[in-house]
C-alpha cells in the first residue's frame, strides 16, 4: 500500500495585526507532528493567501487573527479559493474570536475556529481527521 | 565598603546550613519527597529550595542596593516613592470612534483614573487611513480610529491637556500623533511646554515583537532621533520613547529575555541619539520603560529591580551620562494580557490582582491592570472598572504602599536580582558581540530566542509541567458567559465618511504643499518633526504623510522564520 503523501498546511496571519505568537506556535506543532508546513508572515491580504495557498498546492488553509477583523477576512479567503476553483482546500481558524461570531464563520465556509487556550494536540488531531491530500 | 555579611558569619552559616541539610532535611525528604522533581519559574528558571546570606556573599550595600532615589536605584527611582505619591493609575484604552472613545476617557477619569493612554485601531498603528483597501474590517476594532488632527480633537475634547498626562501607544506614526497632540493642546490654549505624557516610539521591538512595523529600521531610528531634538527643545516634559518589553514578553520571551531585549533597544536609542550628536544627558532623562507583569510573582519583582540597577550601570558606565536623572529607570507596567484565560474567566481578576502587586512591589510608576473578558474582545465598562479597584484596593487597602521596597532585603529576592542581571548582561554581550540591536535584529536572533521560548512554554504546558488553572488543571465543562464589548460595524461606515468629507473641507493646496515639504524633509535630513506639526495643523491625514514616507523610506519586510 502506497503510503500517502504528507498534508500540506498553510498557516496564514491575514489583517494587520502583528501577534504571531500563536501561528508560530501551530506552525511548529503541525510541522513537528509530520506535516509540511508553509508560514506566510505577517499583515496579509486575503488575495496574498489565496495566491500562496494555490501556488503552493496546500490542502489546508489556518488563518490566525487577533485583530477583530475575522469576520470580514475570513469569508474573504474562503471565497478567494472558490474563485480560483480551489474550493477543496480546507480553511480553518483561530484566535481572539468570541463564541456568536463562529456559526456566521461556519456559514461562511470556515470549517472549525480554535480559540484561546486549545491545546495543540487537539488541533493536530483536528487536522488529520478533516483534511486529506488533494487529488 | 558597605558589605552586608562578614566572612566569619558567612563560614558559620554555611556550616550551619550543611549540618541542617545533614541532619533534618534530608531526613524529612527521605519521609516525604518534594512535590516536583524540578521547581522553576513561568520562564523556567531553576529556583532553589532555600537562600541564605551564603549565597549572595558579596552583597555591598551601598554599591547594590544604595537609599531610594540613589544610585544604583535598585531600591526605587525617588526618595518616598509610594509614600510621596501612589503610581498613576493609567488603563489603556480606545476603540470605535473618537467620539466613543472620548466617552470611555471621560468615565475613566471620573472614576479616578489619573492618566490617559490611547489604544489606536491598526490601520492607524500601520500608517494606513480608514478608507484604505488594507483597513477593510478593522476599523475601530482593536483601538480608536485616527485619520487626521480632526479625530484627535474629538478624542480629547473636554479633557484639559494640561492637567492629565496622556500616554499613546503607537510607534512607526508616532511623530505625527505627538504632533496631532501637540496642535490639539495649543488650541486649547496649552503651549507644547506645558504638557506632558508618554509616545511609545519604540520601533525596535516592533521587529522584535509587536510585529506594528512601517520603514526600515535604519530610517526609522532616524525619524527617532528626530522627535528626541525637538523634543528636547519644544516638549520638554514629554517622555520620547517607552522602551518596551511588554510585547516581548507577550510574544513568548522568558522574563530574563524581556529584561536583555528591553535594555538592548535601550542602548540602541541612546548610541543612536548619540551617533546623530546629542548630548546624552540632554536626551536620556526623557526615556522611560514599560514592562510586563506576568505571573510569577517573585521573579517580576526581581526583574524590575534588576532592570533599575543594570540601566544605571548602563548609562553611567558604558555612555558616561553624568545626570542622575539620566541614570533612573522609570517605568510603566501592564499585567500580562497572554496569562490570561477564555476559560473561567473570573479568574483573571485574581491573576491580574497578583501581577499588579508584582509590579507595585517592583517599584512601578504607573500601570494599566487588565480587564478579566481581554481574551475574548475589547474590555466592558463593568470589566475596566473591576481592573481599575483592583489598583485602588491594593493601593489603599493592602498597606504595600506604606514603605519603600518591602522586599529588599530578602536573601531570595536578592540573590534573584543579581541572577537576573547577570543573565541579562550575558544577552547583551551576545547583542554586542553580533554588532549590536540593529544588526541582532536583521539577523532574526532576538525573534529566534523568543519564538523558542514561546514554543518550549507551550510544550510544558501541553505535558502538564506547567499549570494554568481552568485550561490545563481544574477545568470545567460548564461555563457561565460573561458579556463583551461589541463593536457596531456601522463604526467603519461612518469614520470613512467622516474622513471623506474631510478630504472636501479643508484647504487641499495646503495640504499638498504640506505633503511636499514633508517629502523634502525626509530626503534632505531636515527635522521631521516640524514638518508633521505643520502638516497635520492643516489637516493632512496620517496616511497621507505615512504615505509620502513611505516613497522615500521604503517598507520593512519581515524574514518570517518559524
Amino acid at each position: 500500500m502506497a503510503e500517502e503523501r504528507k498534508l500540506r498546511i498553510l498557516v496564514a496571519k491575514p489583517g494587520l495585526d502583528g501577534h504571531d505568537r500563536g501561528a508560530k506556535v501551530v506552525a511548529r506543532s503541525l510541522r513537528d507532528a509530520g506535516m509540511e508546513v508553509i508560514y506566510t508572515g505577517l499583515h496579509q491580504t486575503p488575495e496574498m493567501i489565496v495566491a500562496t495557498a494555490i501556488q503552493e498546492d496546500v490542502d489546508a488553509v489556518g488563518l490566525s487573527i487577533m485583530s477583530g477583523a475575522h469576520n470580514v477576512l475570513f469569508p474573504a479567503v474562503v471565497k478567494g479559493l472558490r474563485e480560483q476553483g480551489a474550493d477543496d482546500v480546507v480553511v480553518f481558524g483561530g484566535g481572539i474570536i468570541p463564541d456568536d461570531d463562529i456559526p456566521r464563520l461556519a456559514e461562511a465556509g470556515v470549517s472549525q475556529v480554535f480559540t484561546p487556550g486549545t491545546p495543540t494536540g487537539q488541533i493536530i488531531e483536528w487536522v488529520r481527521q478533516n483534511v486529506r491530500p488533494r487529488g | 565598603m558597605s558589605r552586608l555579611f562578614d566572612a566569619d558569619a558567612l563560614q558559620e552559616i554555611i556550616a550551619s546550613r550543611e549540618q541542617w541539610t545533614r541532619e533534618e532535611l534530608e531526613r524529612v525528604l527521605a519521609r516525604a519527597p518534594e512535590r516536583l522533581p524540578r521547581f522553576s519559574t513561568i520562564s523556567d528558571l531553576e529556583i532553589p529550595r532555600l537562600r541564605t546570606p551564603a549565597n549572595t556573599p558579596d552583597l555591598d550595600y551601598l554599591r547594590d542596593l544604595g537609599l531610594p532615589g540613589q544610585y544604583p536605584y535598585t531600591r526605587g527611582v525617588y526618595p518616598s516613592m509610594y509614600r510621596g505619591r501612589l503610581w498613576t493609575m493609567r488603563q489603556f484604552a480606545g476603540f470605535g470612534t473618537p467620539a466613543d472613545t472620548n466617552r470611555r476617557y471621560r468615565y475613566l477619569l471620573e472614576q479616578g483614573q489619573t492618566g490617559l493612554s490611547v489604544a489606536f485601531h491598526y490601520p492607524t498603528l500601520m500608517g494606513y487611513d480608514s478608507d484604505h483597501p488594507r483597513s477593510l474590517g478593522e476599523v475601530g476594532r482593536c483601538g480608536v480610529a485616527v485619520d487626521s488632527l480632526r479625530d484627535m480633537e474629538v478624542i480629547f475634547d473636554g479633557i484639559p491637556l494640561d492637567q492629565v498626562t496622556t500616554s499613546m501607544t503607537i510607534n512607526g506614526p508616532a511623530g505625527i500623533l505627538l504632533a496631532m497632540y501637540i496642535v490639539v493642546a495649543e488650541k486649547q490654549g496649552v503651549s507644547s511646554d506645558k504638557i506632558g505624557g508618554t509616545i511609545q516610539n519604540d520601533i525596535l521591538k516592533e521587529y522584535i515583537a509587536q510585529k506594528s512595523w512601517i520603514f526600515p529600521p535604519r530610517p526609522s531610528m532616524r525619524i527617532i532621533t528626530d522627535i528626541l531634538a525637538y523634543c528636547t527643545e519644544h516638549v520638554p516634559r514629554w517622555n520620547t520613547i517607552s522602551i518596551s518589553g511588554y510585547h516581548i514578553r507577550e510574544a513568548g520571551s522568558t522574563a530574563v529575555q524581556e529584561l536583555a531585549f528591553t535594555l538592548a533597544d535601550g542602548i540602541g536609542y541612546v548610541q543612536a541619539g548619540i551617533d546623530a550628536g546629542l548630548d546624552v544627558d540632554a536626551f536620556a532623562p526623557r526615556l522611560s520603560f514599560f514592562f510586563n507583569a506576568h505571573s510569577d510573582f517573585f521573579e517580576e519583582i526581581a526583574k524590575y529591580r534588576a532592570a533599575r540597577r543594570l540601566w544605571a550601570r548602563v548609562m553611567k558606565e558604558r555612555f558616561g551620562a553624568s545626570k542622575p536623572e539620566s541614570w533612573k529607570l522609570r517605568f510603566h507596567t501592564q499585567t500580562a494580557g497572554c496569562s490570561l484565560t477564555a476559560q473561567q474567566p473570573v479568574n483573571n481578576v485574581v491573576r491580574t490582582a497578583l501581577q499588579a502587586l508584582g509590579a507595585v512591589l517592583g517599584g512601578t510608576q504607573s500601570l494599566h491592570t487588565n480587564s478579566m473578558d481581554e481574551t475574548l474582545a475589547l474590555p466592558t465598562e463593568e470589566a475596566v472598572t473591576v481592573a481599575l479597584r483592583t489598583q485602588q484596593i491594593i493601593a489603599e487597602e493592602s498597606g504595600v504602599a506604606h514603605t519603600i521596597d518591602p522586599l529588599g532585603g530578602s536573601y531570595f529576592v536578592e540573590w534573584l536580582t543579581d541572577k537576573m542581571e547577570a543573565d541579562a548582561r550575558r544577552y547583551l554581550d551576545k547583542i554586542d558581540e553580533l554588532g549590536g540591536i540593529i544588526r541582532a535584529i536583521e539577523l532574526g536572533f532576538p525573534q529566534k530566542e523568543i519564538s523558542d521560548a514561546a514554543y518550549h512554554y507551550q510544550r510544558q504546558l501541553e505535558r502538564q509541567e506547567k499549570v494554568v488553572v481552568g485550561v490545563n488543571k481544574y477545568v470545567m465543562e460548564e461555563e457561565l458567559p460573561i458579556p463583551i464589548l461589541k463593536i457596531d460595524e456601522e463604526v467603519e461606515r461612518r469614520q470613512v465618511a467622516a474622513l471623506q468629507q474631510l478630504r472636501q473641507q479643508r484647504d487641499n493646496e495646503e495640504v499638498k504643499r504640506q505633503l511636499r515639504l514633508v517629502e523634502e524633509a525626509a530626503r534632505d535630513g531636515g527635522n521631521l518633526m516640524e514638518r508633521f506639526v505643520d502638516a497635520v495643523r492643516v489637516y493632512c491625514t496620517l496616511g497621507e504623510i505615512i504615505g509620502v514616507l513611505r516613497e522615500v523610506f521604503g517598507e520593512y519586510q519581515d524574514p518570517a522564520m518559524l
